[in-house]
């Protein structure tokens, strides 16, 4: 998939991710949470496997955890890849 | 068994994860009013995976569809049934045709995914006069209906009244819903009690709705988990009869009697039938 907009998904909630993707000539992500120290690596990883998943080799992806697991962490990342990268319907 | 059915909305993480330590019998996962329309689809993603990953043990699993009268109830059965939930509950149900509507396409999909015929089942809400008025019609329309689902909020809207308490608005409606749910041999549930903090109102609401027959209640609210399951469990009182019942049943064969009687009245087949039922709740609640 190509990021042809920027988009966003998740909310600020406790246990919830909100991830931003905006187009970028790199694969860029940038990640602010909670518990970065125990889990920044574990949450840069599943970001960059759900973004391999969907082909997407160019982006940058911002993601402010708030304590969110693995899979709630690659939904939100999935749903902004989508919304940024699908025609907007006319 | 199913007491209670708990709604959890679609696209909040942290109670989609702590769904199944609730107490309630079933989850509704709700992809259809809970969620805005701008969030389907974070929502149906969000579920998905949810369902990929917590093995939600204790509980079964309903996931409220979108109508199928909207854009979303496609994707919607796409998404999520790859991963079996238990049911699916389709919204806005009015006739028969709106559940082979939605039951062909699980179909599809069940064939597409070599699942066997009939896995999945569906819980229609109801929620509309026309659905009311329809409610055999619904129950019976499809092999995979195994239960239908009052929806009085919407309902009260439909019948341009203000929901109530008492409920005497929706008293047709809930008699009409299990008389049907009886005739086409399926379950039958009442609709959640919406003051969150009125812990009597809730535990007189589900009496209510046991004594009308209905088979359990759903409830937006963990609070009411409790109340819900515990009026809609056989009380201690319950069970000792319905063991005392089959006790007599079983001495009146033994002794080649045709005629039972216990503490003076006639033990007939509905009676058997009830008590019957109460030993298989009593097995289910407290594995006897």
């Amino acid at each position: 998939m190509t990021i042809v907009r920027k988009a966003t998904s998740g909310t600020s909630d406790s246990s919830d991710a909100f991830v931003i993707i905006e187009p970028s000539e790199t694969l860029e992500i940038n990640v602010e949470s909670v518990v970065f120290n125990q889990y920044g690596k574990a949450i840069t990883e599943a970001v960059r496997k759900t973004l391999k998943e969907l082909g997407v080799e160019k982006a940058s992806v911002s993601v402010k955890d708030r304590g969110a697991i693995d899979c709630v962490i690659q939904a939100r990342v999935e749903t902004a890849v989508i919304r940024a990268s699908q025609e907007v319907k006319k | 068994m199913r007491r209670s059915m708990l709604f959890i909305p679609g696209n909040s993480p942290n109670l989609l994860m702590n769904a199944d330590v609730l107490g309630s019998d079933s989850i509704i996962l709700d992809l259809e009013d809970a969620v805005s329309p701008a969030e389907k689809d974070s929502a149906r993603i969000l579920v998905r995976n949810l369902l990929k990953t917590f093995p939600y043990d204790n509980c079964e699993i309903i996931v409220r569809i979108n109508s199928v009268d909207t854009e979303f109830w496609k994707k919607d059965l796409e998404e999520i049934l790859p991963y079996k939930p238990d049911m699916i509950m389709p919204p806005k149900t009015s006739c028969a045709k709106d559940v082979k509507t939605v039951s062909s396409y699980i179909a599809k999909l069940e064939r597409k995914l070599g699942f066997a015929k009939n896995t999945i089942k569906l819980i229609p809400l109801i929620e509309t006069a026309l659905g009311v008025e329809n409610a055999y019609e619904i129950a019976s329309a499809d092999p995979r209906v195994a239960a239908i689902f009052l929806g009085a909020e919407d309902l009260s809207a439909d019948l341009r009244c203000k929901r109530t308490k008492e409920g005497t608005e929706i008293l047709y409606a809930r008699q009409r819903l299990v008389v049907a749910a009886r005739a086409a041999n399926v379950d039958v549930y009442d609709t959640p009690f919406t003051d969150v903090n009125d812990d009597e109102g809730i535990i007189k609401d589900a009496a209510f709705a046991k004594s009308l027959g209905f088979t359990g209640k759903a409830s937006i609210s963990p609070r009411h988990v409790d109340p819900i399951n515990t009026v809609f469990s056989p009380s201690k009182a319950d069970i000792e009869y319905a063991h005392q019942v089959m006790q007599a049943i079983e001495d009146a064969k033994a002794q080649g009697k045709g005629v039972v009687a216990l503490r003076g009245k006639m033990i007939d087949a509905p009676v058997v039938e009830r008590a019957r039922q109460t030993i298989e709740m009593e097995k289910a609640i407290y594995g006897v």
